[in-house]
């Protein structure tokens, strides 16, 4: 399946004004860094997650903790994916139990991804609350799933994928809509 | 390793037909699986609803509950059957055995057999997977994988590395499954063994061959100690379990010729005062307890894998996991 680039919704300074946004309204409804730690969702998560903390330390003065989540063994579709994923770790150094979790992934789509991610935190310890921050949100939800912090809202066809490039994987930052040629 | 390696067979029978790349995704996959069994919750939802069957035609307690820890971990279902009180004790034959557990419909098979071969023969007859836990003196692929993880966790790589292999080479699968896998990710194998205990033709797989103790430990960076099993000569048993620690037992005195962090490894269980002293056992060059907690790792990954590889099979309708040419080998 070929695709092609259909739009481009965002460049490198659109997508550092979003990130302070979101880094802004974590901070205001959590009131400040206490007890708040940030997890991101392989791949482009976890990169996302590192901005949003070093952006939260550049307003408040303390970088939250980091983890990354690797959800690989918690998705419910692993018999039906062609090729079986690469697992890689998951990297959770300090204690969840009590904390505040700010959840972050690039786009939220059906919100399969989340739930999975869900499940995995919730065995590491019992949060005090997890809170979902994501870059796009491109709808068609199959889960009772929503956002606290959204980038960007993107309506999208299925037909559409939306890719949120960063830097640190792609060499670039950029977001675009791709659709595929049949 | 390459992005795009992906597993596709449905058994894993011995390291001597896996690739290089094969052999690193099994050996990747499991560090993943390491971060798994550290955590407070030491489980993961992954194969929830699959069966696992561990059925042991020889006596086993290590391997086969750290087979059903590692099934229990990925949230699998595990029976276990001993054949001493099955229905093999009636005379039914291992195909047989193998049909009517797949007819309950179980996923995956580890099986441990005392004849070469047993796994390769019920994996072709079957569609569900086959893991080989040891066949007779061929091999037991996820002992050499969790003493390759142990090397590459310790030492940071394969390639490169010098291992010596120690004791009974003859009657040992776990010393032909490391041959096999340690040789494929470039590393220097020294086999060490009483002359009569070295398999004719062995140099041709690309070992050095020695039976001076204290040459194969000289420039190591690991030793692999292989339990001498004497047990099957019980009359003669004690001079000569003497005599073989006098020459080949591995203790803090002929250390002292090797290199000073040199690993100790042993599939165990270990023979104390036979093929190693209690003093090296225990002591700082030992890893012989991080081999056991990185064997539930290694086999998770390779559960994992091939379940994976035998439901997109299953997808496709056929069972690809054997190369023909595989079939015919004499």
């Amino acid at each position: 399946m070929s695709m092609k680039e259909k739009a481009h919704i965002m460049d490198k300074n659109g997508m550092q004004r979003t990130l302070a946004r979101m880094a802004h309204e974590i901070l205001e409804k959590n009131k400040g860094t206490r007890d708040l730690v940030i997890v991101g969702v392989r791949t482009r998560g976890a990169h996302l997650a590192e901005r949003l903390a070093q952006t939260i330390e550049k307003i408040d003065g303390h970088k939250p903790p980091v983890g990354i989540l690797d959800i690989t063994l918690y998705r419910d579709d692993l018999s039906s994916i062609a090729q079986q994923p690469v697992v890689h770790k998951t990297e959770i150094d300090f204690d969840i139990q009590d904390k505040k979790v700010i959840l972050v992934d690039d786009v939220l789509y059906t919100g399969r991804t989340v739930r999975a991610a869900l499940d995995e935190i919730i065995d590491f310890g019992r949060p005090q609350f997890i809170q979902l921050a994501v870059f796009i949100d491109r709808g068609h939800r199959e889960l009772p799933i929503r956002a606290d912090y959204v980038g960007k809202n993107i309506p999208t066809s299925p037909k559409e994928t939306v890719e949120v490039r960063l830097e640190e994987s792609e060499g670039k930052d950029e977001v675009v809509v791709l659709e595929s040629n049949d | 390793m390459t992005k795009n390696t992906a597993w596709t067979k449905k058994d894993l029978l011995g390291l001597k037909e896996l690739t290089r790349e094969e052999l690193e995704l099994l050996l990747n996959t499991a560090e993943s699986f390491k971060e798994v069994i550290s955590r407070e919750v030491k489980k993961v939802p992954t194969l929830r609803g699959k069966t696992v069957v561990n059925l042991f035609y020889e006596p086993s307690t290590r391997t086969r509950v750290s087979f059903e820890i590692a099934a229990k971990r990925l949230s699998a279902d595990v029976i276990n059957i001993a054949t001493e009180s099955s229905s093999v004790r009636k005379g039914e034959t291992l195909i047989d055995t193998g049909k009517n557990i797949e007819a309950l419909k179980v996923d995956i098979i580890v099986m441990r057999h005392n004849c070469s071969g047993a796994a390769l023969m019920l994996a072709k007859n079957l569609r569900a997977s086959v893991i080989n836990a040891g066949d007779g003196w061929h091999e037991h692929p996820t002992q050499a994988l969790l003493d390759m993880f142990t090397l590459k966790e310790r030492l940071g790589r394969i390639e490169g590395l010098k291992v010596s292999i120690v004791g009974d080479i003859a009657h040992s699968r776990v010393a032909r499954s490391n041959i096999w896998g340690l040789t494929k990710l470039g590393a220097q194998v020294t086999i060490c063994a009483p002359a009569l205990l070295i398999p004719p033709g062995i140099e041709k797989t690309g070992v050095r061959v020695t039976s001076d103790i204290d040459e194969a430990l000289a420039d190591a960076d690991a030793v692999n100690v292989l339990r001498m099993q004497f047990e099957r000569d019980a009359e003669n048993a004690f001079p000569r379990q003497l005599e073989y620690f006098k020459n080949f037992g591995i203790t803090t005195e002929r250390l002292k010729g090797a290199k000073k962090n040199i690993l100790v490894m042993h599939p165990g269980p270990i023979n104390r005062g036979i093929e190693i002293s209690s003093e090296v056992a225990d002591g700082s060059n030992s890893v012989i307890l991080e081999q056991v907690t990185n064997g539930i790792a290694v086999r998770m990954s390779c559960l994992f894998l091939v379940s994976g590889a035998n439901e997109n099979i299953k997808k496709v309708g056929r069972l690809t996991s054997l190369p023909v040419n595989r079939l015919k080998r004499p």
